[in-house]
């Protein structure tokens, strides 16, 4: 896909009008992410119950590619058990990095899996990524709320 | 005009007439004469410089010895004695630092610098004093970019060692009154460090006019290639400095336990040198006079005004720096309200227009403008009027590529 066609089918929808962009009530889950070379900055909420994320959302500031790509994610993980959760990050990163190109992983990705050409762009790689990055850090043993 | 189209024609990165290149700020392009005359000595002459007995290996020395002489001469008459290569702006800044600020810095001594250095220009003096205790002063310009008199003179005084400034901002694109500051941080016994990365690439650089203690500058940005840079240091306190890095050629005498100093300026040039881009600097420098500089500085303010003028036409475009064309030295920094600036420089991007996106290696200066990030466009002499038009129609489509409406 296209650049211009990308944003404008897909990244802008989520970046203009983002679902999740909000804070969620008694997050099990908080942790921030940040690209200090481009400023993009993600402080990421996740609730849980037991195994299940229940609800996710997130605030902050970036480029457009980073903001939806974050509201996309927590579309995809909300319902999803943490290691389930984990393994699309793994998907995910690995689309973006260009490693992972069969299709049937990409689809588990859903919506997600329309940020693939950003694998042609390199400078924009760390933008897509920031909000899986987060996840994963956060599941596996990151930030637990005090 | 038509000369400066002629002079474009040297430059075949051009020739497609694809892309339009304004992230010149960054690093220039490079003229063909520039590129055969650094293959021409790997082709006809390649030795390692300053130690062979043989004709090739002397012949190399003359040609690096001559571009160190081609450079003196384009700084103002410098001595060679007084001309460092370096591998950039960067380096030359560090061996300052580490060679001459930790050896000459003490505790509660204070160093001042500007919130507008590249972070090139910050860094090192950061270290210095950190590591010695001393104190890091800021300068601030007016939200213009000025730096007034009374801010350099309020913020310099007689606990000052070092004073190490931007010629001219990589973001703002002004030119600061670096020789009035000189001559203010002498009166109070300081050192005066200029980075000129931005400024010798487009104006008559006089480091004797400037009466400056030390300046350094990239050769990638002038034309030149890429890895070769310069410290230009006065001579007096060059001799007092101990080397910055020690190995190959720096010497004199080598014992089991000690070792004597070449003379300068080969005391800071240790290990193989980089003669073959030394001579593309030079072969750049030629160039440049080629051109003149009153031809560069003419075009620049062309199309700088040019497009300002077409910023100013579109309202969500906020533009840094001064509202004169003339205080930008070629350099335009902006941001476009909702859109993010790695956003914008990748739609331009894909019509082939490339400007920079991000801090500009200068982030203190971002949050003191109150922006994460910003855009920057840059030109140089061989940009043209149609370039800034085409950069202005596939700017003022951005928005709408972002999902804002028409």
């Amino acid at each position: 896909m296209e650049l211009k066609q990308l944003y404008r089918e897909i990244v802008n929808e989520h970046n203009l009008h983002p679902v999740h962009k909000k804070t969620i009530e008694n997050p099990d889950l908080i942790l921030r992410g940040v690209n200090p070379s481009c400023g993009d900055d993600i402080t990421l909420s996740l609730k849980l119950d037991g195994d299940i994320i229940v609800d996710g959302g997130y605030e902050g500031s970036g480029c457009a590619i980073s903001q939806a790509s974050v509201d996309m994610m927590v579309d995809q993980i909300v319902g999803k058990k943490k290691d389930e959760a984990i393994k699309l990050a793994g998907t995910f990163m690995g689309m973006i990095k260009g490693e992972v190109t069969d299709e049937e992983s990409i689809e588990a990705l859903d919506e997600a899996a329309a940020l693939q050409d950003v694998a042609h762009m390199p400078a924009r790689v760390k933008c897509a990524v920031l909000g899986w990055k987060t996840m994963q850090q956060m599941l596996e043993g990151g930030a637990e709320v005090e | 005009m038509s000369t400066l189209s002629e002079f474009r024609k040297d430059f075949e990165i051009f020739d497609s007439g694809e892309y339009v290149y304004f992230d010149n700020a960054a690093t220039s392009q490079r003229p063909k004469q520039v590129m055969e005359a650094v293959s021409e000595f790997y082709r006809t002459v390649n030795a390692n410089p300053l130690r062979g007995l043989y004709d090739w290996s002397m012949e190399a020395t003359a040609r690096y010895e001559g571009a160190r002489k081609t450079v003196a001469d384009f700084i103002g008459g410098a001595s060679t004695e007084e001309i460092i290569f370096t591998r950039n702006t960067t380096e030359s800044l560090n061996l300052v630092a580490y060679s001459y600020g930790m050896a000459n810095v003490q505790e509660g001594d204070e160093i001042v610098i500007t919130v507008m250095e590249h972070h090139s220009n910050m860094l090192p003096w950061q270290m210095v004093a950190k590591k010695k205790g001393a104190k890091l002063v800021y300068l601030e310009p007016t939200m213009d970019g000025t730096l007034t008199k009374e801010e350099y003179e309020s913020k310099i005084t007689d606990k000052t060692k070092i004073v190490a400034i931007g010629h001219v901002s990589n973001v703002f694109g002004v030119t600061n009154p670096v020789k009035e500051i000189t001559a203010y941080a002498h009166s109070k016994g300081a050192v005066v460090v200029i980075d000129g990365a931005q400024s010798t690439p487009h104006m008559k650089v006089d480091v004797k006019d400037l009466d400056c203690d030390f300046f350094a500058f990239s050769g990638h940005k002038m034309l030149a290639p890429m890895g070769i840079g310069v410290l230009y240091g006065k001579r007096a306190i060059l001799d007092k400095m101990d080397p910055f890095l020690t190995g190959g050629e720096m010497i004199e005498y080598v014992t089991r336990e000690d070792a004597t100093y070449a003379e300068l300026p080969h005391k800071f040039e240790a290990g193989t040198v980089n003669a073959g881009d030394a001579v593309g600097l030079a072969e750049a420098i030629k160039y440049l006079q080629k051109v003149g500089f009153e031809a560069i500085e003419a075009q620049e303010l062309k199309l700088t005004t040019l497009l300002m003028e077409g910023l100013k036409k579109l309202p969500y475009i906020k533009v840094f720096g001064s509202e004169d064309p003339a205080k930008h030295c070629g350099i335009v920094t902006f941001v476009m309200d909702g859109v993010h600036p790695h956003d914008l420089s990748s739609v331009l991007n894909d019509d082939k227009v490339c400007v920079r996106a991000g801090h500009h290696c200068a982030q203190p200066l971002m949050q003191f403008i109150g922006a994460g990030s910003t855009a920057r466009a840059s030109v140089y002499f061989y940009n043209t009027e149609e370039e800034v038009k085409i950069f202005l129609e596939k700017l003022s489509k951005v928005r709408e590529v972002m999902g804002y409406g028409a």
